[in-house]
């Protein structure tokens, strides 16, 4: 498959480095040349220096109709953001964005994206390891993968905050 | 009118400011805490030191009673989300964004802000308007996605020496008047456009192909 990976960072170099071995197609892009010093010498995909959530260098690294996006940078509204172009603008199916405040994590994957929200992950894994309950909230959650009219349809409520 | 304002930048700051000053009730989040004292010192205690992207601070700051969310931060991804927020978790009637790259509009359109405002555009718009260009100019966003556009007619035009009831315009577009040797005026059916008249139409975004066209020929890029 083809993936497109935004954020050259830890997590990001170690996806971009786990699915280039798998033998998957990966294009990852980051703002800063020496964010790209965390991938192994033996990366064999393209690293595209640009910003993630400017269309523009999406497009011009090829990232279109790709099969898989992930926007893992340390900033949740560049993450939210560029993963709504992926699949709005794009035409990427399956996104996800690292959100790591739980409430916009929980609020964008009601609005059709991919979520993982670290906050939540470690916590729970915290937990767990430590025998106690962690409250059940799910720390990485599928997106629908229609975008925007399908989640609106649902409505807004008001009060929910 | 209760108006929440989100990023105390020098856009927030004057906004807040003026919208207090003529009368309306307006909350301001700034979640640097030293700019937001400064601004309370300047202003009063209408400013709430909370970041704008996070749902809870937007409660806190009253978003449940809001009747327009305006996000003027310098960055477009906070203002999507500030504006995301303020639409589906609290349901404000208009959501306003600063947007600073002219090409996020129609993404930030599609996920459902009212209102774009684009200082990058504005300047854009206002050069353009002095460069004689076989182009339509943009003149004005309206309501309803429309756009207040402006063909310059020359020899070349194909519109020209035809009367407006012949010229085919695109669906759902109209000619509203058209300047002619620096004099506004009305246009009927039987108004025969000249080379030199400046044509004022309105449309959608996708019509433009098809209104330059029309109007002006193929275009000339």
């Amino acid at each position: 498959m083809r993936a497109v990976i935004v954020g050259c960072g830890r997590v990001g170099a170690t996806m971009a480095r786990a699915l280039d071995t798998a033998g998957h197609e990966v294009t990852i892009v980051d703002l800063v040349t020496r964010a790209f010093d965390r991938l192994p010498a033996t990366f064999g995909g393209s690293a595209v220096r640009g910003d993630g959530t400017d269309e523009d260098t999406l497009r011009r690294a090829g990232t279109e109709g790709a099969d898989l996006f992930l926007a893992l940078t340390e900033g949740d509204n560049r993450n939210i953001m560029a993963a709504q172009l992926a699949l709005e603008a794009l035409g990427i199916q399956r996104v996800f964005a690292k959100i790591n405040d739980p409430v916009r994590a929980q609020a964008y994957a009601e609005l059709g994206i991919g979520t993982i929200c670290r906050t939540t992950m470690m916590a729970g894994a915290l937990l767990g390891v430590l025998g106690q309950p962690d409250g059940g909230e799910p720390s990485i959650r599928e997106g629908t993968g229609h975008g925007h009219e399908v989640a609106a349809a649902a409505g807004p409520v008001r009060g929910e905050g | 009118m209760f108006v929440l304002v989100v990023g105390g930048g020098k856009v927030g700051y004057y906004l807040t400011k003026e919208l207090s000053e003529s009368g309306h009730e307006v909350v301001l989040m700034e979640k640097d805490r030293t700019r937001a004292n400064q601004i309370a010192d300047e202003i009063g205690s209408i400013v709430v030191a909370k970041d704008g992207c996070e749902g809870s601070a937007l409660a806190e700051a009253g978003a449940n009673r809001a009747d327009i969310v305006a996000a003027v931060t310098g960055d477009d991804e906070d203002n999507l989300v500030i504006c995301q927020m303020a639409k589906h978790h609290f349901a404000v009637r208009k959501t306003i964004a600063r947007v600073n790259n002219p090409k996020n509009e129609p993404l930030f359109k599609h996920l459902g802000v009212d209102e774009l405002i684009s200082p990058t555009r504005m300047i854009l718009g206002s050069i353009e308007q002095d460069i004689p260009v076989h182009e339509l100019l943009h003149l004005a966003s309206l309501s309803g996605d429309f756009e207040l556009i402006e063909a310059q007619l020359d020899e070349t035009s194909p519109a020209v020496g035809r009367n407006a009831r012949e010229i085919a315009l695109p669906e759902g577009c109209a000619i509203v008047a058209i300047v002619r040797d620096d004099v506004a005026q009305g246009i009927s059916g039987d108004t025969v456009l000249r080379a030199g008249d400046k044509v004022i139409a309105t449309g959608r975004p996708e019509c433009e192909p098809a209104l330059h066209e029309t109007l002006i020929g193929v275009a000339i890029a």
